[in-house]
C-alpha cells in the first residue's frame, strides 16, 4: 500500500467542520423561531420552508452552473442558513413572491456571482432584505400584530400558507397587521415615552412579544457563544453601543426621546442582528479588536438610523455599511505579532 | 510555585502518549546497514573524511564540521564503510542526501574514548569544543547545532538557562521517559550546561501532562537550584520561543536570538548527550526514538543507533505494514510524511508514527475559508491565518510580509482548527519558499548589475586615464616649447624635421643621425626628461592644476544635475589635488636642488651628445656623461646624504629632540628619491642594454 504523502499538521480537529458550525447556527434560531410563531403566527414558518426549497435550488442550480461540485458545496448548509435568516426578518405575511426575489437577490447576486461560499463581501440575506426593503416598502412594512393585541384569531400553519402564496384574500390579513413599536416611535413627536406605552402593542419593556422574540435570539446567541462559534467581541460591542446611544438620547422620556434602552435592545432585530448577522464571520472584520470595532460602529449606526433616518429599523442597513469598512478595519487592526513591538509594523530589518 | 506565563492560543490534539511509556526504554540493536547522511542539523553539511572500503570503528568521526554552523558525524558500531551515495534522508521534501553507508561487523568495537574526570576544571571553551565534536546538535527536532548556541558572544549576560523538556507534540514519548528513566544523566547534563554558560538561573519547563517524569527530575535535581518548573499542557508550548515566554514571559524579538534577551535554551535530550559526551568522552551515536502508531504492535522507546533505517526500527517494534496509512518522522501536528521506511534515524528523529488511515483520516477536501478566525484564535505568534491565506493566494507577497509571514513557526495549530480543512501550513510554506527564491533571484540580478557597472567604471577609468594622459604630453609639449629659447628655435626645428627625413630615409641604419635627431628633438623640449628636469616638473604641476580645474567643474556640473556619479567626480577631485600637492613639492625640491643638480654637460647636452654619438660611430667606448653613469653618481651621492642625514638624527635625538621629526621627514623624502633613482637607474641600464645590441 502506498504511503499517504501529505504536509503537516496530520491531525485534524474532528468536530471542526463548517457544515457543522452552519447546522449548529441553524439550531440556535429555533428558539426564536419558536417565539415568532406563538407571538405572530405560521407565516414566518411558511416563509422559512419556502425559502430554504428556493435558496438550495438556485444555489445548486448556481453551482452546476459554475461547474462546481454541487453536493461538496451543499452540505456547508451556508445556503440554508442564509434563507432562514432572510426569512426570519422578513414580516410573517409577506407574500411569497417577496421571499422569492429576496433568496434570488441573496443568493445569485449577493453570493454566487461574488465566487460563493466565503467570497461574499456583503451579508446575502441583508442584501436581499435591503433590496426588497427598498423596492417593495409596503409589503415590507406590513408587519404583523402580536397575540393578544391582533383584532383577528392568529393563522394557523395552512392559513397562513395560503395567505403568503395568494391562494385566498390577503384583505382578511388586515385584522393581523399593524405598525411595530419602532414604527410608532418613529412617527411620534408630541406624546411621552409613559404615555405611548398605553398602547397595547408594547410590551413590558419592548414590544408585545417581540421583546420575547429577541430574548429567544439571545438565548441561542448564548449557546452559540458558548460553544465558540463566534467570539463576543462583535455582538457585545454592538448591543453596549446601542445601550451607550439610547441611553445618551433617552432624554428622560419627553416626546423626543428615542426611547429606552431595554427598548432598543429588546426591539426589532436588534437579538437578531447581535448574534446572528454581524456575527457572520465572512463579512466582518477578522481580528478581535477589529470585530469589536465592527460592532460598536454598527451599534452607532442603528441607532443613528432608528432615530434620525427614515426607516424604522436599521440593522440591515448598518451591517451592510460596516461590511464596506470591514477590509479597512482589517488593515487597522491587525494584532501584535510574538516578537514584534507594535501591531502591524514591517518586519524588523526591512 | 513559579510563576508561569500564558501563551496566546494552542490547541489540545489527543495526546496519544500513554501507548508508548508502558514499556522501559529497550535496545533497538545493530540493523544489517547503517546510513549516515551527512546534514543531520541545521548548517553546513559535514565534510566525509572516510573512504570506501575503510574500516572504521565505533565512535569513530567519519565526517567533519564544515564551517561554524556543522557538527562532525560518527559511526555508531564499527564496520566497513561500503558506500558514499546519495540516498533518500528524513527531510520533508523527501529528497535524496549524500550520506555514507556503513556495514556493521556485529562487533561494536569502541574506538579509544576518554571523558573528563571533572569537568568544573575545566574551561567554558574547551568544553564546547568537546560538544562541538561530539556531533551535538539539538535532538528536540531542529537540530541546531549545540556548541553554536553555547559559543555565547563576549558581554552578553545570560540570565536563564531554559531546558526544554516540554515534548508538546502528541504521541511522542522520548523525553518523557528519558526523565523517567535516566533523570539523574539529564540533570548532570544540565549541571555542565550550567558551568559552561553561568546563568543566574536554570529553569527545566515541563508540561503538566508528565507527572512521573517531573517527579524524577524534581529528585534527581534536589538541592543543586535547578528549577522544575511545570506548566498546563498546550500545543506548541514546546517551541523555543512559547517555552521562553511561558517560563520568563520574555519574547524573542523578531528576527533576533533568545541569547539577545539573556536565555539559552536547550532540549533536554541534548542535555544527556551532552553528558555523555563529556563525562564518558562518547559522540552522539545513539538517541531515543518513540515508535507508535496503530500501525504498530507494541508502542515503545528504542534505544536507537544513528544511522539504523526505519524499517528495522519499525520492525522492532510490531510493524504491520499494510494497516499504516503514512509513516511519519517526527509527531502528528510538525512531522513529515515519509515515502519509504528505508530512511535512517538521525540526531533529530525523535518520533517514528505510523497510524493507521482511521487514527490521522485523510485531509477532506478544502472548503471555502468563512474567516471564521478559529486559525487567529489559535495562532501561538498573534498572526492572522486567514488574511494570509488570501494572500497566499493571490501571491501578494508584501502583504503577506507585512503580516509576518516569517514569523510564522509552522506549528499546525491553524490548519488544525479550520472547520473548512484548508491546509494553511503548507500555504505559507510554499510562499516562504517563494517569497525566498525571489530573494534570491534579486540578489543574484543585484550582484550581476553591480559587476557590470564595476566593469563600465573599470572601462570609464581606463579611458579617462588615457585621455588625461594624452592631454598630459600635449601640455607639456606646449608648455616646454613656452619657455624654452625663441631666436635659434625655429631653426631649431627645420633643423630637426631635416633630421628625422634623413633619419628616415636612412631608415635608422645610422645610430648616430638617430642619437643626434634624438637630441635635437629633445632640446625642442619633445623629451623633456632628458633636457631638464625644473621644466618637466614645472610642466607637471601646470597641467595638474589645469586638470584639477577640469575635475572640479566636471563634479559641479554633476553636482548641479544630481547625477550618480557625483562621488566618482569627487574622489577624482580629490586624487587629483592630492597630485598637485605632490607634483609642487617635487617642483619644490627640484628648485632647491637645480644650482646642485646642475651638470657640466647641461651647458650644451645637444653639443655633447653629438659629440658622443660621434665618438659612438667612431667606435670609441663612452665612459662619462653617460646617462647610466649619471644617474650612478646621483644614486651614490643620495645615499651619502642619507648617511648623513641618519647621522643627525642619532646626534639629533641626544643633543635635539625636537629636531628629529623635520629631519625624519626628510630621511623619508630622500629614500623615495634614492628608490626613484634607483629604478630610473634599472631602467637606463636595460635601455642602454638593448640600444647596444
Amino acid at each position: 500500500m502506498a504511503l499517504l504523502r501529505v504536509t503537516s499538521p496530520h491531525a485534524h480537529h474532528p468536530a471542526n467542520k463548517t457544515g457543522w458550525v452552519m447546522l449548529q447556527v441553524l439550531a440556535a434560531t429555533i428558539p426564536g423561531i419558536a417565539a415568532i410563531t406563538w407571538f405572530f403566527g405560521w407565516g414566518t414558518i411558511v416563509n422559512i420552508l419556502w425559502a430554504s426549497v428556493l435558496a438550495v435550488t438556485l444555489e445548486a442550480l448556481f453551482l452546476k452552473l459554475r461547474n462546481r461540485p454541487v453536493g461538496f458545496y451543499l452540505t456547508d448548509y451556508s445556503a440554508l442558513v442564509t434563507a432562514w435568516l432572510l426569512a426570519i426578518a422578513l414580516p410573517p405575511y409577506a407574500p411569497w413572491w417577496i421571499v422569492a426575489v429576496g433568496i434570488a437577490f441573496a443568493i445569485l447576486i449577493a453570493k454566487q456571482l461574488y465566487g460563493g461560499m466565503g467570497y461574499n463581501p456583503f451579508n446575502p440575506a441583508m442584501v436581499g432584505y435591503v433590496v426588497l426593503l427598498i423596492s417593495f416598502p409596503l409589503q415590507m412594512t406590513t408587519w404583523a400584530e402580536p397575540r393578544g393585541v391582533a383584532g383577528a384569531e392568529l393563522p394557523g400553519f395552512w392559513q397562513a400558507f395560503q395567505f403568503n402564496f395568494g391562494l385566498v384574500d390577503r384583505a382578511a390579513l388586515d385584522g393581523v397587521t399593524g405598525a411595530t413599536v419602532l414604527d410608532v416611535f418613529k412617527q411620534n413627536n408630541t406624546a411621552l415615552v409613559k404615555d405611548l406605552w398605553a398602547n397595547p402593542i408594547f410590551g413590558h419593556f419592548g414590544g408585545h412579544g417581540q421583546e420575547w422574540v429577541n430574548a429567544a435570539f439571545l438565548l441561542g446567541g448564548l449557546v452559540l457563544l458558548a460553544r465558540r462559534i463566534f467570539t463576543w467581541h462583535a455582538p457585545v460591542c454592538f448591543l453596549l453601543a446601542l445601550t451607550v446611544m439610547s441611553a445618551a438620547f433617552y432624554d428622560g422620556g419627553s416626546a423626543a426621546s428615542g426611547g429606552s434602552p431595554l427598548l432598543h435592545l429588546f426591539s426589532g432585530a436588534t437579538m437578531l442582528g447581535a448574534f446572528f448577522i454581524v456575527t457572520d464571520p465572512v463579512t466582518s472584520a477578522t481580528s478581535n479588536r477589529g470585530r469589536m470595532i465592527y460592532g460598536a460602529c454598527i451599534g452607532v449606526l442603528v441607532y443613528v438610523i432608528r432615530h434620525w433616518g427614515n426607516y424604522p429599523d436599521a440593522v440591515a442597513f448598518s451591517v451592510l455599511l460596516m461590511n464596506f469598512a470591514a477590509p479597512l478595519i482589517d488593515h487597522y487592526t491587525q494584532p501584535r505579532t510574538y516578537g514584534h513591538e507594535k501591531a502591524g509594523t514591517r518586519k524588523a530589518g526591512k | 510555585m513559579r510563576k508561569t506565563f500564558a501563551i496566546h492560543g494552542g490547541v489540545h490534539p489527543p495526546e496519544n502518549k500513554h501507548q508508548s511509556v508502558r514499556t522501559p526504554i529497550r535496545a533497538a540493536g545493530i540493523p544489517d546497514e547503517l546510513v549516515f547522511p551527512l546534514s543531520q542539523h541545521i548548517g553546513a553539511p559535514a565534510e566525509q573524511v572516510v573512504q570506501v572500503g575503510d574500516a572504521v570503528l565505533k565512535g569513530q568521526k567519519i565526517a567533519e564540521a564544515q564551517g561554524f554552523v556543522s557538527v562532525p558525524v560518527h559511526a555508531s558500531t564499527s564496520g566497513t564503510i561500503m558506500a558514499i551515495e546519495a540516498r533518500t534522508v528524513p527531510h520533508a521534501s523527501g529528497m535524496s542526501g549524500r550520506c555514507i553507508v556503513l556495514k556493521p561487523d556485529g562487533q561494536d568495537r569502541w574506538i579509544d574514548h576518554s571523558g573528563l574526570a571533572d569537568y568544573t576544571q575545566a574551561e567554558p571553551a574547551d568544553l564546547v569544543k568537546r560538544i562541538r565534536d561530539a556531533g551535538i546538535a539539538g535532538m528536540g527536532g531542529a537540530g541546531f547545532p549545540s556548541a553554536v548556541k553555547l559559543g555565547i558572544k563576549p558581554g552578553t549576560v545570560i540570565e536563564t538557562l531554559i531546558i526544554n523538556g516540554t515534548e508538546c507534540e502528541p504521541y511522542i514519548t522520548a523525553d518523557d521517559i528519558l526523565m523517567r528513566e535516566r533523570a539523574d544523566q539529564v540533570i548532570e547534563g544540565v549541571k555542565i550546561l550550567r558551568h559552561i554558560i553561568k546563568p543566574k538561573e536554570v529553569l527545566i519547563g515541563v508540561e503538566d501532562n508528565k507527572p512521573e517524569g517531573i517527579a524524577a527530575l524534581q529528585k534527581a535535581a534536589a538541592g543543586s537550584g535547578i528549577d522544575v518548573v511545570v506548566f498546563p499542557t498546550k500545543y506548541p508550548s514546546g517551541g523555543e520561543k512559547q517555552l521562553i515566554q511561558i517560563l520568563t514571559g520574555k519574547e524573542v524579538p523578531s528576527g533576533k536570538l533568545p541569547a539577545d534577551i539573556g536565555v539559552v535554551c536547550q532540549n533536554i535530550g541534548t542535555t544527556t548527550a551532552i553528558y555523555r559526551a563529556i563525562v564518558h568522552g562518547e559522540p552522539l551515536i545513539q538517541r531515543i526514538t518513540t515508535v507508535t502508531g496503530d500501525a504498530v504492535k507494541e508502542p515503545q522507546n528504542l534505544e536507537v543507533l544513528l544511522g539504523t533505517p526505519l524499517r528495522h526500527v519499525l520492525s522492532v517494534a510490531g510493524y504491520e505494514a499494510p494497516k499504516a496509512d503514512r509513516l511519519i518522522v517526527g509527531g502528528p501536528m510538525m512531522g513529515f510524511a515519509m515515502p519509504h521506511a528505508d530512511i535512517p534515524v538521525v540526531k533529530t528523529t525523535n518520533c517514528v508514527l505510523a497510524p493507521t488511515a482511521r487514527e490521522l483520516p485523510p485531509p477532506p477536501p478544502a472548503q471555502a475559508c468563512i474567516r471564521c478566525g478559529m486559525c487567529a484564535e489559535a495562532c501561538p505568534v498573534s498572526l492572522l491565518p486567514q488574511q494570509m491565506y488570501w494572500f497566499a493566494m493571490s501571491k501578494n507577497h508584501d502583504a503577506l510580509q507585512e503580516h509576518h509571514l516569517f514569523d510564522c513557526i509552522e506549528c499546525g495549530a491553524c490548519s488544525y482548527v479550520c472547520p473548512s480543512s484548508i491546509p494553511l501550513v503548507q500555504y505559507y510554506r510554499a510562499s516562504k519558499a517563494d517569497i525566498r527564491q525571489q530573494e534570491q533571484e534579486k540578489r543574484k540580478a543585484d550582484y550581476s548589475k553591480q559587476r557590470y557597472e564595476a566593469r563600465q567604471a573599470r572601462l570609464q577609468k581606463l579611458e579617462d586615464e588615457k585621455e588625461a594622459k594624452r592631454k598630459a604630453r600635449q601640455e607639456a609639449a606646449a608648455a616646454a616649447k613656452a619657455s624654452s629659447d625663441t631666436p635659434s628655435d625655429a631653426q631649431a626645428i627645420i633643423q630637426a624635421a631635416v633630421e628625422r627625413t634623413q633619419a628616415k630615409k636612412q631608415v635608422s641604419a645610422d645610430p648616430a643621425a638617430a642619437a643626434i635627431e634624438r637630441a635635437q628633438a629633445a632640446r625642442e623640449g619633445r623629451s623633456i626628461a632628458d633636457a631638464d628636469p625644473l621644466a618637466t616638473a614645472r610642466a607637471t604641476v601646470a597641467n595638474t592644476e589645469k586638470r584639477l580645474q577640469t575635475a572640479r567643474e566636471k563634479l559641479a556640473q554633476a553636482e548641479a544635475e544630481g547625477s550618480d556619479k557625483i562621488d566618482a567626480f569627487r574622489t577624482g577631485v580629490e586624487k587629483t589635488e592630492a597630485k598637485l600637492q605632490e607634483a609642487r613639492e617635487a617642483l619644490a625640491k627640484l628648485e632647491a636642488e637645480a644650482p646642485a643638480a646642475t651638470t657640466p654637460a647641461a651647458d650644451d647636452p645637444v653639443q655633447a651628445i653629438i659629440e658622443r654619438a660621434k665618438a659612438k660611430r667612431a667606435g670609441q667606448a663612452v665612459e662619462e656623461e653617460d646617462p647610466v653613469a649619471k644617474l650612478e653618481r646621483l644614486v651614490s651621492s643620495t645615499e651619502s646624504r642619507i648617511q648623513a642625514t641618519r647621522d643627525k638624527i642619532t646626534m639629533a635625538e641626544t643633543d635635539a629632540p625636537d629636531k628629529v621629526d623635520a629631519l625624519k621627514t626628510g630621511l623619508e623624502k630622500l629614500q623615495e628619491k634614492l628608490a626613484q633613482l634607483n629604478s630610473e637607474l634599472a631602467n637606463a641600464r636595460a635601455s642602454q642594454n638593448s640600444e647596444a645590441q
